[in-house]
């Protein structure tokens, strides 16, 4: 193992903690009503829940990329919410978040997406010329080794396939050295074979760099086979938050309601 | 039981809205040429005049080659100067101009400035800056830099308008300040297509280069108009040729030009 | 791992020397047409008091002499565009179809027609407006024969291009059933690019509208006309009202193209 993915121990209290997070986007009708929730140590938690109930939304609160109404959210003990400018974009840096639809830059190689993980602790300037730090495209490289892409790193990103976009995507988040991964439906574009590779593979590398993951699924028994903790959500609540072993059918009828579909 | 064939609908039905569009358009023409007082004696008239005068045109005269390669070479220049910073302030009003990436505050003015550089031909904007700076090259040269942003700012920006955002959500969430964010997430996707609205506009540019003159702002056009009023129509003819290989050979370098970005 | 071998570069040797040499000669241009254009510096440090001081003096607008002056002038300026449009409908769509290589194979008017094309684009509509008044005389048969001539390039090569991407599948059955020329035209190349055609002559028409208010400024009637007494005669409030009309009916020119653009194409 070379010394850029070795493990590293979590900086001190990188513990995610929503307390109470509301989101409204029209007044009055909120997607989320009132969610609590603590993610810390090396675990993989998924959110499970129809759609529409406001998985993503949740993600997108902790990294601000939508703007909560209410409640606070605290990584390592900063209050995510209070922060604004190079500071809120300091904090990002420290959270890595894989997208359901990959987002890559297509007309750029697979190398210079990976290292796009990296913008936020160059200069535009340093970005713009491509100068990056030697040790940064060590790295990227040995990220591209661990996902199976090395040969592909000067290919264009829309000669891959979904499979291997996402697997770019994902050393792309863990490029930033990251205290936390969150992964927004990581496989709902993605075949079944695929799928079960992604998921390991988000376990594999939250495994070395020793930090949790916050996953939304849709598919439960992918979510129960690979997550350590299940969150399930229905209408802006968290409706069950525990084992995967005690995700009974009475508590997904709950979750999603009509029986049907359990059969 | 009926022993009659079936009554089936005609294939080809005649298109009435397209048969009345036709004949408003023959309608229109009537009514218009004559509004405008364009009879047939008129045209007929023309044609005459018209063949006396290229009569006068050929063989074209080039003794005054000194003179036309003088003011070649100046309209070349104006062409270069102002392409150069047309393209260059071109960029950063049509980033300005986009209305995805944008607050309001800023792309209304940017569009509304883009539009006034859009609606005017050069040949106006050439005017006023020989009004305001003098004849000579540098009106042309502005002219031709608002014509530019008129131009590229606006395809620009509508390209901008219509690019994916999700690597812009990416590069925002991995925390890159808003510049790294344009440089890695919006122009990979907009580059290919702005480097060829600058080729077209610096074509452009030369064309219009050519004729600015006319007006005083420097160039060919200058010397075209004096030859047009002594009468010089072999002149004319000269110099309307040395145009159009000027253009022709800009149009193949601009080709290859492409070729190396892509 | 040694560092060093682990080496990224974005582009390969050829293409960063392609690079450089096209920015050299850009460089080269640039520096050469600064050390050599006549520019008074004077001139261009007085520039915004000059600028500022235009305005001042085009300010306010006289729409007072709107009716009298200038309301004809515009109509006339309509009537150029659209019936030079027309026009050129007429002329470019067998120069359009002599310069598809697919539709015509004769390479002999394939040239012909695409030196007739280049032609048409290279010289501006200014030069052409000139060269038709010193033949038909001032007035709006020139502009119109201007507007014509100068839009036949660029219908002529848009629609050109537009028969060259047509599929050459319903021709190949259209000729294997032994059908003429002009049918195969009529009913295989026609029905395929015709949304095409109508498209480029809306958006021709536009481009138009702009152009022949314009040409009035050498003798080829519309509001140039207006523009160049009003000019000569020193009459700024009377140039801005020109121009504001202008404006006006460009961009109403352009709102009219994009609802027709939306509804019918």
């Amino acid at each position: 193992m070379t010394q850029a993915t070795a493990q590293h121990a979590p900086s001190a209290g990188a513990s995610l903690v929503i307390e109470h997070l509301r989101k409204e986007y029209v007044r009055g009708k909120a997607v989320l009503k009132d969610i609590s929730l603590t993610v810390e140590g090396r675990s993989t938690t998924a959110i499970i829940g129809p759609s529409g109930t406001g998985k993503s939304t949740l993600l997108r609160c902790i990294n601000r990329l939508i703007e909560p109404t209410a409640g606070r959210i605290m990584l390592g003990g900063v209050d995510l919410c209070a922060l604004r400018g190079s500071d809120l974009r300091a904090m990002r840096r420290r959270i890595g978040m894989v997208f359901q639809e990959f987002n890559l830059v297509e007309r750029l190689s697979v190398m210079e997406n990976v290292l796009c993980g990296r913008l936020g602790y160059i200069s535009p300037m340093r970005a713009w010329l491509r100068k990056f730090p030697a040790e940064d495209i060590s790295r990227a490289y040995d990220l591209l080794d661990l996902v199976g892409l090395s040969d592909f790193a000067q290919a264009r990103a829309d000669e891959l396939s979904g499979g291997q976009r996402q697997r770019v995507g994902i050393a792309r988040a863990v490029m930033q050295q990251p205290d936390i991964l969150l992964a927004d439906e990581p496989t709902s574009s993605l075949d079944p074979k695929t799928s079960v590779e992604i998921m390991e593979l988000l376990n594999e590398v939250a495994n070395r760099n020793n930090i949790p993951v916050l996953v939304n699924i849709h598919d439960v028994s992918l979510g129960r086979r690979f997550a350590d903790r299940v969150v399930g959500m229905s209408k802006g609540l968290v409706v069950f938050d525990g084992d995967p072993a005690d995700l009974a059918n009475d508590h997904l009828k709950e979750i999603y309601g009509g029986e049907d579909w359990l059969k | 039981m009926s022993d009659s064939p079936m009554k089936r609908p005609a294939p080809f039905r005649p298109n009435y809205w397209a048969r009345s569009g036709y004949l408003l358009v023959v309608l229109y023409c009537i009514w218009a040429a004559q509004s405008l007082e364009i009879s047939f004696d008129r045209v007929i008239a023309g044609m005459d005049n018209a063949q006396r005068f290229l009569g006068a045109m050929v063989p074209p005269n080039f003794a005054r080659w000194q003179l036309l390669i003088n003011n070649l070479l100046e309209t070349l220049q104006i062409a270069i100067i102002s392409s150069a910073f047309g393209v260059l302030i071109s960029l950063p009003i049509g980033l300005m101009a986009a209305r995805n990436l944008m607050p309001d505050w800023l792309t209304w003015p940017s569009r509304g400035f883009i539009a006034i550089c859009r609606s005017f031909h050069p040949v106006i904007f050439a005017i006023l800056f020989v009004k305001a700076v003098g004849f000579g090259p540098l009106a042309g040269i502005l002219t031709l830099i608002f014509a530019s942003i008129g131009f590229i700012g606006k395809l620009f920006a509508e390209a901008i308008e219509e690019i994916s955002l999700k690597p812009v959500e990416a590069m925002r969430a991995a925390g890159a300040p808003f510049p790294s964010v344009l440089i890695f997430a919006v122009l990979p996707q907009v580059l290919n297509r702005f480097i060829g609205f600058a080729t077209y506009q610096t074509d452009a540019n030369l064309r219009n280069s050519t004729m600015i003159g006319i007006v005083g702002a420097g160039g060919i056009g200058g010397t075209l108009a004096a030859a047009f009023q002594r009468y010089d129509y072999d002149f004319v003819s000269a110099i309307l040729i040395c145009i159009i290989a000027l253009v022709m050979v800009s149009e193949l370098l601009a080709q290859r030009v492409k070729g190396v970005f892509r | 791992m040694n560092v060093a071998d682990r080496e990224w570069v974005r582009f390969t040797r050829a293409e960063r020397y392609a690079r450089f040499t096209v920015f050299l000669c850009v460089g080269v241009l640039l520096a050469w047409s600064f050390r050599t254009v006549q520019v008074i510096p004077e001139f261009l440090m007085d520039a915004p008091h000059q600028v500022s001081d235009l305005f001042q003096r085009m300010w306010p607008v006289d729409f007072g002499f709107y009716y009298e002056g200038v309301h004809a002038s515009l109509v006339e300026t309509l009537h150029i565009a659209t019936l030079g449009t027309l026009l050129t409908l007429v002329l470019a769509l067998p120069v359009g179809v002599m310069a598809a290589r697919n539709v015509c194979r004769a390479p002999a008017l394939n040239w012909l027609a695409t030196f007739i094309l280049v032609s048409s684009r290279s010289v501006n509509s200014l030069v052409w407006a000139m060269l038709f008044v010193a033949m038909f005389g001032p007035g709006t048969l020139a502009g119109v024969i201007t507007i014509a001539v100068r839009s036949i390039g660029f219908v002529g090569k848009l629609f050109g291009e537009a028969l060259e991407e047509a599929h050459s599948g319903p021709v190949e059955a259209m000729r294997a059933a032994g059908a003429p020329w002009v049918s195969i035209f009529l009913k295989a190349y026609w029905p395929q690019v015709s949304p095409a055609f109508w498209s480029i002559a809306l958006f021709r028409w536009d481009i138009n509208v702009r152009e022949s208010s314009v040409i009035g400024l050498v003798g080829a009637g519309g509001i140039g006309v207006a523009l160049d007494t009003a000019l000569n005669l020193f009459q700024w409030t009377r140039v801005s009202l020109v121009l504001v009309c202008i404006f006006a009916v460009v961009v109403l020119a352009e709102v009219l193209v994009t609802q027709i653009r939306k509804r019918i194409i």
